[in-house]
């Protein structure tokens, strides 16, 4: 019976795997039927057009540029501001704690449709009220970035923060003691540290910006970003060239988690190696 | 802060703050004072703004009331205003979208914390990452090829001659509710994985010797020990589907509207800023009230929801 | 090359809690001094103040001569290791060793022929490559104490960095501690709650109890001659008697307990209450008939043999336990249990004492 109930729950495992995984095939696949309706029913034929049509699309291009700068810019900010603010948390105690901290996390649980529509409306108002032209108080694809910061910059906050719990500030103290000074003591001890959880951070940050939609759609002005490039290819007249589209940030996504996951496992055997070492070392030791 | 002037030093303290301080201030707290005090605002012609009649008003709240229509909630037949329908409907549906998550995500967990050979759950993980990070619209686009009418699944169906000829699979909010899940159940899978890998196996085990039958043990032992992880996941699924404009918008049918929906019409297509900012301070508030009454529920902390 | 260290009427208090009261003491140049107590007892507190990572609330520290108020820890010719040593898990090992170079800004070439000078006096010299997470306890050790020595400090201050050590290492480890400190010359000030390391391996030992020093000085005087019973018990073990004194005269005076008068050294902090007698173990001494003086009647409980000495533990008439010490040289008699013997001691070796000196 035991046995059944394992058997039966490795079953729905694979099944559930294959529900997640068989639409995106789907999705892929139709990428290379000759129809004009992206689909793989009625299959008329093998063919790399829809590839050659995104080639040529111009608007797909434009709104990838922009994606791209977006994403950059986002990530960058919310690195900067979810490492300073994990560092700030993790410095203070008490209420002034439970209390920035429930601040930062409950960005988190905002629709994103509140963000985008609260950004907006404040900096077209401080625009406004101060009778700027400046582009930063109009709407654009800025206010998305700042936008898109708000909640994002909370999941790095988060990250750093649980990197920085694991940090023995003795290494601090020993570096102040040889000498080095606040900036020092920042660069070389607790930025490299930190810098594995930054990094994934920023990739995290990446991401989220990319496939953001809501708070783009409200702050975006007239820009275009991919996301809502294929949103609107999806509602209006669509063929497949978003499907050549989702099929080759799939193959893109894919590689980059096969080849973070090979890093990661060739940093653990050398680890593990090193600990090795120092358990002959210490046999050694035991010997004299 | 004493604190951080011995290790960091005057200037790199003040930096700090000052980062997290325009965080806080600038693109969270003062962006939802805005939106509140926009949405008690009259819309008006810009010659007007400042004017005599720009005077707080409760008039954009009060239009989720105007345009009443007849229809039928769950077999009673009522009389209501479309707006409120509308409200109703999608938090209905999110509760529903969260639930089936998690009866989805429940065994999926349960088989990744203790069962499964650790050796095989990078894998696992690492087939579970892909969808995740296919972006919220490609995921949504894949479902509408899917449930199209004639379709793939309409195709397999016929010549597996369950049906005689192609369902119209997105009616009502049937496309909603699928593509919601799909999108997602992710967001409840991670954080019940993490509550249940931190339970200790020899628990179950002394159930079992105890002479638990299995439903009993998941009863008494995981389910209560994954409550912190469950809530979790419970307040992202449905924060995630309440909020969401992609999903009802590409998987949406004739019949079905969402509120961001509702939200984003006054915004672009009646240009009414105020009543927009009236109607997502609305969607905001009620996204406060599942995530206080889950807390509730769970007896869990803020701090224990976001991991 | 070395420096002195003065504390003056230093105090360190933490909220309400004084944690180091009153500390006076002065530390010559060159000398391995340590500072010996339980937990809590403030000699942590003390060298994070010698530090700079703490201000003193009252006092004075110098080094050197110099005020060290207002100087922080990168500005002080002090290094400091730490009790998990505290090593820089991502810096090769030559870079952790050459790291107080690198930020005086001094070019990679010197940096790594000085790493390298003090891995081989260290006795590790394949080692500069090497990842922290390579070596063993020992080793680390080793080059905590390089990275230290790298910044040429007037002043090592070493917070307990042996007790993650196993016994055998510890005791290697002790050795070649005292060697560093003799070549180098640097001062070393030590922090430890073992006497046996501090014992061995320091010039002069500064006992604390409670935020107080209770006394400061040679390892021998200190076991021999403790100022008071808390060190006396801290450093070893006692047979100890209760009652008053009597009679005091030129350094010596009586002691009226339960086993009538007793002689011994009179303490010079020996006023007021709780005044006792400690007599050592292994000045207490068995013998079948009864001696002039200090001699009391007892029995004989248990016999434990520990290897190089056996302790004999005997009982008086009214129940206290006294233990004797016998060398274990083959020439000593081990008595029996249950035979009737008489304890004794010299009165040269018997010191009256008070508790201890409570801070304020």
């Amino acid at each position: 019976m035991y046995k059944f109930r394992q058997t039966l729950a490795r079953v729905y495992a694979y099944t559930f795997i294959l529900y997640l995984l068989i639409p995106l095939g789907i999705m892929g696949a139709a990428a290379f039927n000759d129809n004009k309706t992206p689909s793989i029913v009625p299959w008329k034929g093998f063919t790399w057009r829809w590839f050659d049509a995104l080639w040529a699309d111009d608007t797909m291009w434009h709104a990838f540029q922009n994606t791209i700068f977006v994403a950059i810019a986002a990530s960058a900010l919310a690195v900067l501001v979810g490492t300073s603010a994990a560092i700030l948390i993790n410095s203070i105690s008490g209420k002034l704690r439970t209390t920035l901290y429930g601040l930062m996390i409950s960005t988190l649980l905002i629709p994103g449709a509140v963000i985008g529509i609260s950004t907006m409306i404040m900096w077209t108002k401080i625009g406004n009220g101060i009778h700027s032209d400046f582009i930063l108080f109009k709407p654009g694809l800025h206010l998305s970035v700042l936008g898109q910061v708000s909640y994002i910059a909370a999941m790095v906050m988060l990250l750093v923060l649980a990197r920085l719990q694991s940090f023995d500030e003795g290494l601090e103290e020993a570096a102040l003691d040889l000498g080095a000074s606040h900036n020092q003591v920042m660069r070389r001890i607790l930025l490299p540290h930190l810098y594995p959880a930054i990094g994934a951070g920023a990739a995290v940050a990446f991401f989220q910006s990319i496939e953001n939609y809501n708070v783009t759609q409200f702050t975006r002005g007239g820009a275009n970003t991919l996301t809502v490039y294929v949103f609107s290819k999806v509602r209006s007249g669509i063929t497949p060239t978003i499907n050549a589209l989702a099929l080759m940030l799939m193959i893109v996504t894919l590689a980059l988690a096969v080849v973070y996951e090979i890093k990661r496992r060739s940093r653990a055997r050398v680890e593990a190696a090193r600990e090795a070492e120092a358990r002959r070392a210490a046999a050694l030791e035991e010997a004299f | 802060m004493g604190d951080m002037f011995r290790r960091y030093g005057k200037s790199a303290t003040f930096i700090i703050c000052l980062i997290t301080a325009f965080w806080l201030l600038m693109l969270v707290i003062l962006p939802n004072v805005t939106l509140l005090e926009s949405s008690f605002r009259p819309l008006l012609p810009v010659t007007e703004i400042g004017g005599p009649n720009d005077q707080y008003t409760f008039a954009n709240y009060l239009k989720v009331f105007n345009g009443s229509i007849d229809t039928t909630l769950m077999g009673i037949p009522v009389h209501i205003p479309v707006h409120v329908l509308t409200f109703t409907l999608t938090l209905f549906y999110s509760v529903v979208v969260t639930l089936l998550c998690f009866v989805l995500a429940y065994p999926l967990s349960y088989f990744m914390a203790k069962i499964i050979s650790p050796k095989s759950l990078p894998t696992m993980f690492l087939l579970l990452f892909v969808p995740l990070w296919v972006s919220e619209v490609l995921r949504a686009f894949a479902w509408w090829i899917i449930l199209a009418l004639k379709g793939p699944l309409s195709s397999l169906l016929v010549w597996l001659h369950l049906i005689d000829q192609p369902i119209r699979w997105i009616s009502g909010y049937n496309g909603v509710l699928i593509g919601l899940v799909y999108t997602y159940v992710l967001f409840m899978i991670f954080p019940v994985y993490n509550a249940m890998s931190s339970l200790d196996s020899n628990q179950i085990e002394a159930a079992e010797d105890l002479g638990s039958p299995w439903w009993r043990t998941h009863l008494r032992i995981v389910l209560p020990h994954c409550k912190p992880g469950i809530a979790s996941g419970a307040v992202m699924v449905f924060m995630l589907s309440a909020g969401s404009l992609l999903v009802p918008t590409i998987l949406g049918s004739t019949t079905s509207q969402w509120f961001t929906q509702t939200i984003q019409q006054w915004m672009f297509d009646a240009l009414d800023w105020n009543t927009a900012a009236a109607y997502a301070f609305l969607l905001l508030l009620m996204c406060t009230l599942f995530v206080s009454l889950v807390m509730r529920l769970f007896r869990v902390k803020l701090a224990d929801i976001a991991k | 090359m070395s420096a002195g260290i003065d504390l003056e009427n230093v105090c360190c208090d933490f909220g309400s809690f004084r944690a180091v009261d009153n500390a006076n003491v002065s530390i010559e140049p060159g000398e391995f001094f340590s500072f010996l107590g339980p937990s809590g007892c403030g000699k942590t507190t003390i060298l994070r103040m010698i530090s700079g990572f703490i201000e003193p609330t009252h006092g004075q520290i110098r080094i050197g001569g110099m005020d060290m108020r207002g100087q922080r820890p990168n500005q002080r010719p002090t290094a400091l290791i730490f009790q998990n040593l505290a090593l820089f898990p991502l810096m090769s090992i030559w870079e952790n060793i050459s790291f107080g170079l690198e930020v005086r800004g001094v070019d990679k070439k010197t940096r790594r022929a000085k790493a390298q000078a003090l891995l081989d006096m260290v006795d590790l010299p394949d080692a500069a490559d090497k990842m922290v997470s390579q070596l063993s306890g020992g080793q680390k050790q080793r080059v905590a104490i390089a990275r230290a020595l790298a910044v040429e400090p007037k002043v090592m201050l070493l917070d307990e960095p042996l007790s993650a050590l196993d016994l055998k290492l510890r005791q290697h480890m002790r050795a070649e501690l005292r060697t560093i400190q003799k070549r180098t010359g640097v001062t070393f000030i030590y922090i430890t709650h073992d006497q046996g390391e501090a014992l061995a391996m320091s010039d002069r030992v500064g006992v604390m109890s409670q935020g107080r020093i209770q006394q400061v000085a040679n390892p021998r005087d200190i076991y021999n001659n403790p100022v008071n019973g808390f060190v006396a018990a801290f450093v070893g073990e006692n047979n100890i008697f209760t009652g008053s004194v009597a009679n005091p005269s030129g350094g010596m005076a009586g002691f009226d307990t339960a086993f009538g008068r007793l002689n011994a050294r009179l303490g010079e902090q020996a006023k007021g209450d709780n005044i006792k007698l400690y007599v050592r173990p292994e000045h207490t001494i068995l013998t079948e008939t009864a001696g002039s003086e200090n001699t009391i009647p007892v029995t004989v409980s248990e016999v434990s043999f520990e290897g190089a000495f056996i302790a004999v533990h005997a009982k008086t008439e009214n129940g206290q336990t006294l233990v004797a010490e016998v060398r274990n040289d083959g020439s000593a008699t081990v008595p029996s249990i249950g035979a009737k013997r008489f304890a004794s001691f010299n009165a040269a070796h018997a010191s009256i004492l008070p508790d201890a000196s409570k801070g304020a």
